[in-house]
């Protein structure tokens, strides 16, 4: 998995957010990291998703070439060139996600999995056109595509090219549809903005992991818009399975396994 | 004379006065300056020349924003020979912030969709301040839906700060409305002509944005984020807003050479607001234009091109040709 990520230091003690209890890294490690006190779902590495996921772990990248590119010459308080380059520090990635081909059971998927620790997962040209590349592959190989979700929203650095990657991967996935394999969009915490009312929100079965902040407004704009408090649990995906904006709720030790059903179900023909 | 003046328009302001004041008194004056109204009203018009051809995006978005600039309504009132409103998601109900309808321009029925701010205080809140909610999104999907069975082109006007950010919004699915919009709209085998009029906010104004053509009025901004929440989130040390406008590249000219935009819809000197029927006969024109250069193209490839259009936004930017 070298290809992916360099080793990040391990912590012996992590604080969980769900229950704030200080745990033993490696017991949350052992458990998918899964807070064995409370259930909390820690946001997972790219690495760490592929291993729960695919087959021995293992994935045949696709379109990692594919990099960044200022096309604005935006400028913040830092370049945006600089902080790409920390974000592919910290994280030890190229960008915001990683795409291509691995097995779930034995059977071939396309994967994208989304890093939300490489600038907030957020979506410039290069994640909407490896996104957008991942389905088409998928539809050249007629099969079916897994994607999981992590993202504040666009990439603002990249302007109105940002904002069109919405349009983009939405045209990908409309041409896929076309050849009736499945798209199952894993929403992991969190999904919002331009990547939740684009692909993540397109998916034939979505489904999210428990606890999951989604939503297309983030908590705290909505907060200083309407001047109220949200109640608890406000765009958790609990809520959204409440109102019916989901289709299923999978915690980690089920996640594979739920995924093999579900495609299998929508493969399979009597023969 | 406009009602409302924005902070860089103080000269301009200043010469309307007395150019008013003379015009109201001139009739009882026997020595009435004519001369002094003529000279007043080339100063006027050079300050308004001055000033609007020199706009900085910032200024840009203030002028999109104009309280006098003219709506989605007003277009619908100059540029339609008929216009039949229709209402509601039938899933939940009828949202203000998004006007469409059955429409006829000349001998060309359409559906028209737009976006509403309102101008008064009531209007405002009962329209949301354009900002809409699933329900509108999903108002105006019906009605594409209607467009496209019964092989009707498209007309949208974009106009808006953004999709609303609250509670009943996010419970009835904002994301999903948006993401809806977009794909369904990408695959509908009717042209599809969008006029951003004013503010193209995001993923709000996306919704109803992805069609064949894109055409933007002079004055109208196109961005993924506000000026005024990018530099919140971006700078965090009260830098201004005017910082974040100009990197953003949110006008009309900088989406023409980013590609995003077609064509620009020029406006007379001072803003659409100063001569609202010219600017509505620009627009009809280009929509005519370009409806009539799309109703060539056989409806199937129609589809077909606008995903090829999207998929293609940016790939001369990143990879120029050599
Ligand atoms: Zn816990």
């Amino acid at each position: 998995m070298g290809l992916f990520e360099k080793s990040i230091p391990q912590e012996l003690w992590v604080k969980c957010e769900g229950c704030h209890e200080v745990i033993f890294k490696k017991e949350v490690d052992r458990g998918m990291g899964v807070c064995p006190k409370c259930q909390y779902h820690f946001r997972l590495t790219v690495t760490e998703r592929l291993q729960m996921v695919l087959d021995d772990g293992a994935l045949v990248e696709w379109d990692a070439t594919i990099g960044t590119t200022d096309i604005l010459g935006f400028r913040d308080t830092t370049t945006y060139p600089d902080r790409i380059e920390q974000a592919q520090k910290k994280t030890g990635l190229t960008e915001a996600v990683v795409t291509g081909e691995g097995r779930i059971m034995n059977r071939a998927v396309a994967v994208g999995v989304m890093d939300f620790r490489f600038m907030g997962g957020s979506m410039g040209y290069a994640v909407g056109e490896r996104i957008s590349r991942l389905f088409d592959r998928a539809r050249e190989r007629d099969c079916p595509v897994v994607l999981f979700s992590a993202s504040g929203g666009a990439r603002m650095q990249e302007g109105i090219i940002s904002l069109m990657q919405m349009a983009k991967t939405s045209a990908a996935v409309s041409r896929f549809r076309e050849v009736g394999k499945p798209f199952v969009s894993v929403l992991t915490d969190p999904t919002a903005g331009g990547v939740a009312a684009s692909f993540a929100f397109q998916g034939d079965v979505i489904m999210a992991e428990p606890r999951a902040l989604i939503g297309f407004a983030g908590p705290r704009v909505i907060e200083q818009t309407i001047k109220v408090r949200l109640p608890n649990g406000f765009q958790r995906a609990e809520f959204l399975l409440e109102h019916g904006m989901i289709d299923l709720i999978v915690a980690r030790p089920n996640l594979k396994t739920t995924l093999d059903t579900l495609l299998r179900l929508l493969s399979h023909t009597p023969s | 004379m406009t009602l409302h003046y924005l902070p860089f328009e103080s000269d301009i302001e200043e010469t309307e006065r007395k150019l008013h004041d003379l015009e109201l008194a001139a009739p009882g004056y026997p020595n009435a300056p004519a001369k002094d109204i003529q000279h007043l009203r080339e100063r006027l018009q050079r300050q308004l020349r001055d000033v609007y051809e020199n706009l900085t995006p910032w200024q840009k978005t203030l002028v999109a924003r104009h309280p006098d600039r003219p709506q989605a309504q007003d277009y619908v009132a100059e540029i339609c020979d008929e216009f039949v409103e229709m209402h509601g998601d039938r899933l939940f109900g009828d949202d203000f912030s998004i006007v469409g309808g059955l429409a006829r321009i000349g001998d060309q029925p359409l559906v028209v969709v737009g976006q509403q701010k309102g101008r008064t205080t009531k209007e405002k809140t009962q329209r949301n301040f354009g900002m809409p909610q699933p329900e509108g999104y999903r108002k105006a999907l019906r009605l594409f839906r209607i467009a496209e069975r019964f092989r009707k082109p498209i007309l949208t006007l974009v106009d808006t700060p953004g999709a609303y950010p609250g509670v009943g919004a996010e419970e009835r699915g904002q994301a999903e409305a948006i993401a809806r919009n977009i794909l369904e709209m990408l695959a509908l085998k009717v042209p599809i002509v969008t006029v951003v009029i004013g503010e193209g906010g995001s993923g709000g104004a996306l919704a109803l944005a992805a069609g064949d053509r894109l055409l933007m009025m002079e004055h109208a901004v196109y961005s993924v984020i506000s000026p005024e929440a990018c530099v919140a989130i971006l700078w965090k040390d009260g830098e201004s807003p005017d910082r974040a406008a100009s990197e953003l590249k949110l006008t009309a000219g900088d989406l023409q050479r980013l590609g995003v935009a077609d064509e620009i819809l020029p406006e007379p000197p001072g803003g659409a607001h100063r001569d609202p029927a010219a600017v509505a006969r620009t627009v009809k024109e280009a929509v005519l234009r370009h409806l009539s250069a799309l109703r060539e193209r056989p409806f199937e490839a129609l589809a077909r091109e606008r995903q090829d259009r999207f998929r293609r936004v940016g790939d001369t930017l990143v990879n120029p040709p050599s």
